[in-house]
């Protein structure tokens, strides 16, 4: 693929609003999972819940949008200059030319699973003040980011489960290739809500204890939420330093709806697509942020597919011990985790593992290093089989 | 943008059971009946999700199937954008009734089946495909979305792509905020480079002028009720089979033109 540049990118998880408190937790192995009680589920569990959510007020505009979901989107537009960036994008290429394509799973369904509990005994008619188009219907965020930019080009959400945000990068660099578009605004918005805390404890996926992903007890998934966002854009020259997408690929497992292939079948295809569409080899890749949700089955399928791709030596680790699985905006968080590697020359270690599984035998990093890498992979992978790999590569001096 | 190349195209729909029906509608053969749909689950499902099976999975794989025999390619070897404005809402809806109940344990399958890409889930594992598949929402620009995405994949993997565009009716009470009345889905199958068999040949464009509207009053309502049905303009226009331009609705500001090269 023609490479795009990440021109701007920022990211809001439970470890804080922006890039500073990403690249300050990661260095130091904090978790931002917490055991609590949330809204009204009658049991503790373990989650990764953004800070002042509930906080923010959308501007009065955007009444009818305020949903937890968009809350979280405005509270990440808001960090490291991102939303001035876009601006200036616009001011570039035209309102018409910048599209927005986001991930999300859930969207603002929170809004609708309130409003059920409060039916009309009678009509069972829901109450007046539920806008479904702009908080529950999956476009809602995207809906949300066009109008805040006030922008008359393409848009749509990706919702594949937990691979959305990260096929955004893929649906742009198609658009911008095709001429449709000069820049995009990517990435991916998930917030907490009841579909997938019972949905996920249903099919007893949700650990007990936070989430430890690749560790020889590890037992379940934590639920976070998060918001990431980065602006592509063609590079007109190459500036050393720079992050820049440089592949993607994606496949279907076609195998179950929510369990994987046991070898990893459909992520190996995912893998080798994006190293053949940015012209790499396995050996080429310095570190692989692993999608390593921390269910038994999830895991031991990545393993053997990145095993059979790159082998046992390349770094690998999952920062979902840190954020919490984030669902539908996982893929953008990781792909900004992964600017992070290669802006600030360190592989993350994951947090909460302390033995790798020995059943498992990719190079999982439990320390720190400190490296400074060219190339990374980010793997995300999704219920219904949906899978998509990414690569990102620093401009060299 | 380059060109695109039409292979092969089907449509459900009140009154529109197939594509051969539809062209007669389209072309003021015989006239638009509002019937009810019947959605049947392909026998390609395994039994137990055939039995399953709820109109999202039913009239997806259906529209699906039909584009790609229409097109002579097997499904397994198709790249798909499955685009849809509420996905199974038949199953949003029984998750929302749980979690509002006082056992809000909700089913292992109702959960998985409550991703918007859940039909395209069950249409890769009943067809073996493992080429890439998105599951696309644009409220009501789902249509435009969904044929924008399948025309820069078949362009940018030089490989032809499945759109599968299609929405069920709501239930109540979800209807009072969404009221779409009947199932509607458009299969198209998209090439990137012509073939002996191409249908026509496509240029999409983003435009700022207003969407065309259908001139029968029917059809006209459905194309305004239901997001995939957006699509009427087109279709008819590939129904006549004649050369010319069609404005489909998209978004606020940005609008669809395609011209048909016949």
């Amino acid at each position: 693929m023609r490479p795009l540049r990440l021109s701007a990118y920022t990211l809001t998880s439970a470890l804080g609003a922006g890039l500073a408190d990403h690249v300050a937790a990661l260095r130091a192995q904090r978790s931002g999972i917490v055991r609590q009680h949330w809204e009204t589920i009658d049991f503790e569990f373990c989650m990764g819940e953004v800070a002042g959510v509930d906080g923010v007020v959308l501007d009065s505009a955007f009444a009818r949008y305020d949903c937890r979901n968009n809350r979280l989107a405005q509270l990440g537009l808001a960090q490291d200059g991102f939303a001035e960036r876009v601006r200036e994008a616009i001011a570039r290429h035209g309102a018409s030319r910048v599209a927005v394509l986001l991930g999300s799973s859930t969207s603002g369904i929170l809004n609708s699973e309130i409003a059920y509990r409060h039916r009309d005994p009678q009509t069972g008619r829901l109450p007046e003040d539920l806008y479904y188009r702009e908080t529950h219907n999956s476009y809602s965020v995207a809906d949300f980011v066009r109008r805040y930019f006030q922008l008359s080009g393409p848009a749509s959400v990706v919702s594949t489960a937990c691979s959305s945000s990260a096929k955004v990068f893929a649906t742009a660099a198609r658009m911008i290739d095709a001429g449709l578009i000069d820049a995009a605004i990517v990435g991916g918005v998930d917030s907490l809500c009841l579909t997938t805390v019972y949905g996920f404890s249903s099919l007893q996926l949700v650990s007990p204890d936070p989430c430890r992903p690749f560790d020889a007890s590890r037992n379940g998934i934590s639920i976070g939420e998060g918001a990431a966002f980065a602006l592509l854009e063609r590079p007109d020259t190459a500036v050393a330093g720079e992050v820049w997408l440089t592949g993607a690929g994606e496949s279907s497992d076609a195998y179950h709806m929510s369990s994987p292939h046991p070898e990893g079948l459909g992520a190996q295809h995912a893998m080798r697509s994006a190293l053949a569409s940015a012209g790499l080899q396995p050996a080429d890749i310095g570190y692989i942020n692993l999608h390593g949700t921390a269910t038994p089955s999830n895991d031991a399928a990545e393993d053997a597919a990145v095993c059979a791709v790159f082998g046992t030596q390349t770094p690998a680790s999952s920062t979902k011990g840190h954020t919490g699985h984030t669902l539908g905006a996982a893929g953008g968080i990781e792909a900004v985790i992964c600017a992070l590697v290669l802006t600030e020359g360190f592989l993350p270690a994951g947090v909460g593992t302390t033995t790798q599984d020995p059943a498992l035998h990719c190079h999982y990093l439990l320390s720190q290093r400190d490296q400074q890498v060219q190339h990374v992979l980010s793997n995300s992978f999704g219920f219904g089989g949906s899978n998509c790999s990414l690569v990102f590569s620093r401009v060299q001096a | 943008m380059n060109s695109v190349y039409l292979e092969g195209i089907s449509v459900i729909g009140p009154g529109m059971p197939d594509w051969p029906m539809a062209r007669q509608v389209l072309r003021q053969e015989s006239a638009l009946e509002i019937a009810p749909v019947t959605l049947t689950a392909p026998d390609i499902l395994p039994a137990t999700e055939r039995r399953r099976a709820g109109a999202a999975t039913k009239l997806s794989m259906s529209i699906g199937l039909a584009a790609a025999r229409d097109a002579g390619l097997d499904p397994a070897t198709l790249a798909n954008v499955f685009t849809s404005t509420g996905g199974d809402c038949d199953n949003c809806h029984a998750l929302l009734e749980t979690l509002a109940s006082d056992d809000r344990m909700v089913s292992p399958t109702r959960f998985h089946n409550s991703v918007h890409n859940a039909p395209a889930g069950y249409w890769s594992i009943a067809t073996h495909c493992m080429a890439p598949s998105t599951s696309l929402c644009a409220y009501d620009a789902t249509l435009g979305a969904g044929l924008l995405e399948a025309a820069t994949m078949a362009l940018g993997n030089g490989q032809p792509c499945l759109m599968i565009a299609f929405d069920t009716a709501y239930p109540k009470p979800l209807f009072q905020l969404r009221p779409i009345p009947y199932p509607f889905g458009v299969g198209l199958v998209i090439s990137p480079v012509p073939t002996a068999t191409s249908r026509a040949e496509l240029k999409l464009s983003l435009v700022s002028t207003p969407a065309d509207v259908m001139a029968d009053t029917g059809l006209e309502s459905l194309r305004q009720q239901i997001p995939a049905a957006r699509a009427l303009p087109l279709l008819q226009l590939l129904a006549r089979q004649t050369a010319g331009r069609v404005v489909l609705d998209y978004l606020e500001g940005c609008q669809l033109a395609v011209e048909v090269v016949q």
